[in-house]
């Protein structure tokens, strides 16, 4: 199987998989989940890595890249950290009271 | 020393494949509040397993500029979470989706000018870079529209659909002509500012009540973009984690669509709230309005209160004092609720963050479907800053704009009372026959400065 072909297959399961598991995700929650999503996304990062550690990474590939770690940098850290804020937040009974 | 191509293909792919996984529970786990915390520490195990996995493969060798991008990357991401106000979450999401797409979009620049590929990859890249461009552009205007920097009306002008279809075309147009003759690289800029100026023309003509709808879409438009650059790198990790993004900002776009009976195209295309303004502002019925302190002993003497929140509640910050408000009446025996539309707000579940931040219990926050059969037994149903959710007129009148759209049905209360600064029609344009209603109070004023005086009120005649 060519590469590309098994990588088309990952997708269609992914996205599937991704489908089910989203539904089940309480309206409650949705806009963690989307901080959470948005930081799982920042993946990105993996190739931002690639472009700027190659040794023979031209000057553009190095800026470009420098500037996608950056910003993928932001976003895991920023992404997860407010999710956990958030989740944080909910609580099913009042807190105590001092 | 390990091999290092034991380390490339075996190890390696195997710590993808537990990053995947985690990412895929922490997903699972968002399923509920009790695991979600859980679901972030998975994800977050995860990134690290990835991101240590990329540094020790034997291509990567400049950690030099990796090193500084990393630390200024966590120097600007900690204050942006923890500094963050709650009501500005909506903005910060549309921040984060053009981050994330200006990376993947730079990425995939990169990628062409250092190896410039042909056919599949080169398809892959070229679906990355319009996807991230766009999206960059797009999730910016957005955020200047949620900041209020841009006007938040939607701006239209005659034949806007057809320059955006046309610029699209073009874009899409030179990106095959890319995919086939990949050396033609004069293109590529021409390429680079069609994405680009197509994603600030997608946002120009959309309103802030369709934001939670199109903070969505760029959200699922993100992660395409990065399962396209798992395609071009040959990276199973990031399809799956794309595919994962996508998919979830897909189905939370439909939800938001359905959740106002509109199809994308018409949210994308339609421009809603421009058509209605002139038809809207000459009404002369007439209204009835009461002073907090009536609002207070009408809602002392009740046994059931729901309350549906809306926009305007996130803009008068009137959240704590809804929550003291709660506190009073749940101690003197009334049962409030909250009823929460899936589109009250600017994005999917800002409510519920807003309400959960106030340390209302997540409980009492119900959805739609499933308070509605509840409201004709409730005394009164209390309206913060929400219009279009509760207007009964998407029941009964068909021709109006929001016609066939769910809502809270807030008129079945026994008596309805409605926060409001004026009588002027709420952000859509469109006249709420809810307020002409003979069981409906308005209560004019500021949302947090009225609930105010109705706790105040409240107390007195705790005391009393």
């Amino acid at each position: 199987m060519k590469s590309y072909e098994f990588g088309l297959w990952v997708f269609m399961l992914s996205a599937f998989l991704g489908f089910q598991l989203i539904r089940g995700v309480s309206p409650l929650l949705h806009t963690p989940l989307m901080s959470l999503t948005n930081a799982i996304s920042a993946i990105a990062v993996v190739g931002a890595i690639l472009i700027t550690g190659a040794p023979d990474a031209p000057t553009l590939s190095k800026v470009l890249g420098f500037i996608a770690v950056l910003a993928s940098t932001i976003n895991v850290v920023s992404g997860y950290l407010i999710t956990d804020r958030m989740l944080k937040m909910f609580k099913k009974r009042e807190p105590e009271k001092k | 020393m390990i091999d290092s191509g034991f380390l490339n293909d075996t190890i390696i792919p195997g710590l993808y494949m537990l990053a995947a996984a985690g990412f895929i529970l922490a997903i699972k786990w968002m399923n509920s509040p009790a695991t979600a915390r859980r679901g972030v520490i998975v994800g977050e195990i995860g990134m690290l397993i990835a991101v240590v996995g990329t540094l020790l493969r034997f291509e990567v060798v400049n950690y030099q500029w990796i090193l500084i991008a990393f630390f200024l990357g966590s120097a600007i991401g900690v204050p942006l979470a923890y500094m963050m106000p709650m009501t500005a979450v909506p903005q910060r999401t549309a921040i984060s989706h053009a981050f994330g797409a200006l990376a993947s979009a730079l990425i995939g620049t990169a990628e062409y000018y250092k190896t410039t590929p042909s056919g599949f990859t080169m398809g892959a890249l070229v679906l990355e870079i319009l996807l991230g461009f766009l999206t960059f552009t797009a999730s910016l205007m957005a955020f200047g529209k949620l900041q209020e920097i841009l006007p938040t009306r939607p701006i239209t002008y005659k034949g806007q659909n057809f320059v955006n279809l046309g610029i699209f075309t073009a874009a899409v147009v030179i990106g095959i002509t890319l995919i086939v003759s990949p050396e033609m690289t004069w293109l590529f800029p021409i390429f680079m500012g069609l994405a680009l100026l197509f994603g600030v023309l997608l946002i120009i003509p959309i309103g802030g009540a369709d934001m939670p709808t199109v903070i969505a879409l760029l959200n699922s438009y993100a992660g395409l973009s990065a399962a396209a650059m798992g395609f071009a790198l040959d990276n199973k990790l990031l399809i799956v984690a794309g595919a994962l993004d996508g998919s979830s900002g897909f189905i939370l776009s439909i939800i938001m669509c359905r959740a106002m009976n509109r199809s994308f195209s018409n949210v994308l295309f339609g421009a809603f709230g421009q058509l209605q303004v002139s038809a809207a502002t000459t009404s002369e019925r007439p209204i009835r309005s009461a002073s907090p302190e009536e609002a207070a002993q009408i809602l002392d003497a009740s046994r059931t209160v729901i309350v549906i929140p809306g926009y305007g509640m996130a803009v008068s910050q009137a959240q704590h004092k809804l929550r003291e408000m709660y506190d009073v009446l749940t101690k003197r025996g009334v049962d409030v609720q909250f009823a929460i539309h899936p589109v009250a707000g600017r994005m999917p579940g800002h409510m519920n963050v807003l309400l959960a931040e106030a340390d209302v219990p997540y409980d009492k926050l119900r959805e739609m479907d499933d308070i509605n059969p509840e409201i004709p037994m409730a005394d009164v149903a209390l309206v913060i800053g929400a219009n279009d959710v509760v207007n009964p007129g998407a029941e009964t009148d068909p021709k109006s704009p929001i016609a066939g759209m769910p809502i809270i049905q807030a008129y079945k209360a026994r008596t309805v009372m409605v926060i409001k600064r004026s009588m002027n029609p709420g952000f859509a344009g469109i006249d709420n026959d809810l307020y002409y209603m003979p069981n409906t109070l308005m209560l004019f004023g500021d949302a947090k400065s009225f609930l105010s005086s109705i706790v105040k009120e409240l107390a007195a005649v705790a005391r009393s």
